[in-house]
């Protein structure tokens, strides 16, 4: 699994500011790699409020989360970034070649002179229910996502949740285990209604179980969790036997690991000047919500400004010898060479 | 208008509200442990009150997405809300509510 790539920028964070951040690095030539947590480009617009009309960016009256997404994507089309999704920015260091080097949850290996942290409120994490000593059983017998199927084959499984992602794993992963129960605090759930209708047949047909209540208890031994106690309304505690539990709570942003980059941090943002928006260390920059200035405005269109400026200073730091010269979208046959505009588009 | 909070370390707070506003907003501006990370949209459950049994029928009907949402706390209570769903009017001056454990940033 383990990959390694040299390029010019890396960016934490793939929400609207990383991803224009490719826009204003691409119209000088540089390459960038971007990691995040999530599964697809958009951050908090794609995770937290897809649908959700966004009014305040300029020249959009209203724009949804997942259209301005779109948007970005396609501006940023032209100049080809690579992704990494599904992975969490575990670790910076400095290599002897005095570039930065970051590594991955997945050991991924990203090495370029300038790091850009887009990383908003930080990265999106499960939310962990308050059951005692619950941590003692995560990774082993607990998990809080699917990254393989076949570590769920045979067991006796409990799914926990009433969203899309404890549906479509409970419909997946049926098929393949001994026993599914799934646990939901209601009897009424939010996942697509398709799902939910699939579920309830197989509920009817004795495939699987479904237990309205609340998890309370979790028993069992070193790490292998042997079973959970629902506290029910109608039916006072169940014992559930298991020896695999998934628990879909949702998503919650924490800072996660950027907090341990040797950065200074100010209330966990990090604190940038305003002319770079360059952090402590001299190379890497912080752009958007998860950075700190006077007068800072968590506001999207912020995050973009703050991209162009600090674009400037990454391009010093990656070609001191050449100079930069500034030029338009509007009128640089160049830039609008890199963008991919033909002939006939220009204007006359 | 004023609304009456109690924070998570039992501290009592009397705010300023202005009509119009969502209580969370009210709450965040005033500088209490709210996280709101959704920015009051009603996509997360970061801003999670408990709402003074009083004021319960004076509040209008949550929404199904409100509800959802509140499922995912681990502390919901039946006088339970969102904070960014509870708008600011005058028939909720004096309004009295605690901050739950799961709002805290």
């Amino acid at each position: 699994m383990s990959e390694r790539h040299v390029t010019d920028v890396i960016i934490i964070g793939a929400g609207p500011c990383g991803l224009f951040t490719v826009f204003e690095l691409g119209l000088l030539d540089l390459k960038c790699h971007l990691v995040d947590i999530l599964d697809r480009p958009g951050g908090q617009c794609a995770e937290l409020y897809p649908e959700k009309p966004i009014y305040d960016i300029p020249a959009y009256p209203v724009i949804s989360g997942q259209d301005l997404t779109d948007r970005l994507m396609e501006q940023i089309e032209p100049f080809n970034p690579t992704f990494h999704f599904s992975q969490m920015a575990s670790s910076i260091q400095k290599s002897d070649n005095g570039n930065w080097e970051l590594t991955t949850d997945f050991d991924t290996v990203l090495e370029a002179p300038v790091i850009v942290i887009a990383a908003g409120g930080g990265s999106f994490m499960p939310k962990k229910p308050p059951i005692p000593n619950l941590e003692n059983f995560e990774g082993e017998s607990v998990f809080y996502a699917v990254r393989q199927m076949d570590a769920f084959k045979d067991h006796d499984l409990v799914i926990a949740g009433g969203g899309d992602s404890a549906l479509d794993w409970t419909l997946n992963l049926q098929p393949l285990v001994k026993s599914l129960t799934l646990v939901h605090r209601r009897d009424d759930f939010r996942a697509h209604p398709d799902s939910v209708n699939k579920m309830r047949a197989l509920v009817d047909a004795g495939k699987i179980n479904l237990v309205i209540g609340n998890i309370n208890e979790v028993t069992g031994e070193g790490s292998q969790i042997s079973s959970l106690n629902v506290k029910t309304k109608d039916q006072g505690d169940i014992t559930l036997n298991c020896s695999r539990f998934l628990a879909f709570y949702g998503l919650t942003m924490k800072l996660g690991p950027v907090a341990e980059f040797g950065l200074n941090l100010h209330e966990n943002l990090i604190p940038v000047d305003t002319e770079k928006f360059q952090t402590s260390e001299p190379g890497i920059f912080a752009v958007g919500d998860i950075n700190h200035y006077p007068g800072k405005l968590k506001l999207i269109l912020s995050g973009f400004h703050e991209a162009a400026l600090m674009a400037q200073e990454a391009f010093r730091i990656i070609h001191p010898d050449k100079k930069l010269r500034f030029q338009y979208t509007t009128s640089s046959s160049d830039l609008q060479k890199k963008l991919g505009v033909k002939d006939d588009e220009k204007a006359a | 208008m004023k609304i009456h909070v109690t924070d998570q370390d039992g501290q009592k707070h009397d705010l300023d509200a202005i009509e119009g506003w969502q209580v969370m907003e009210i709450i965040r501006d005033y500088g209490l442990l709210i996280k709101a990370e959704c920015g009051g949209s009603c996509c997360c459950a970061t801003c999670h009150v408990y709402v003074d049994d009083a004021w319960l029928d004076k509040l209008y009907d949550m929404r199904d997405d409100e509800d959802d949402m509140l499922d995912e706390t681990f502390d919901r209570e039946d006088n339970s809300r969102l904070s960014c769903q509870l708008i600011m009017s005058e028939e909720l001056d004096g309004l009295t509510l605690t901050l739950a454990e799961s709002a805290k940033p």
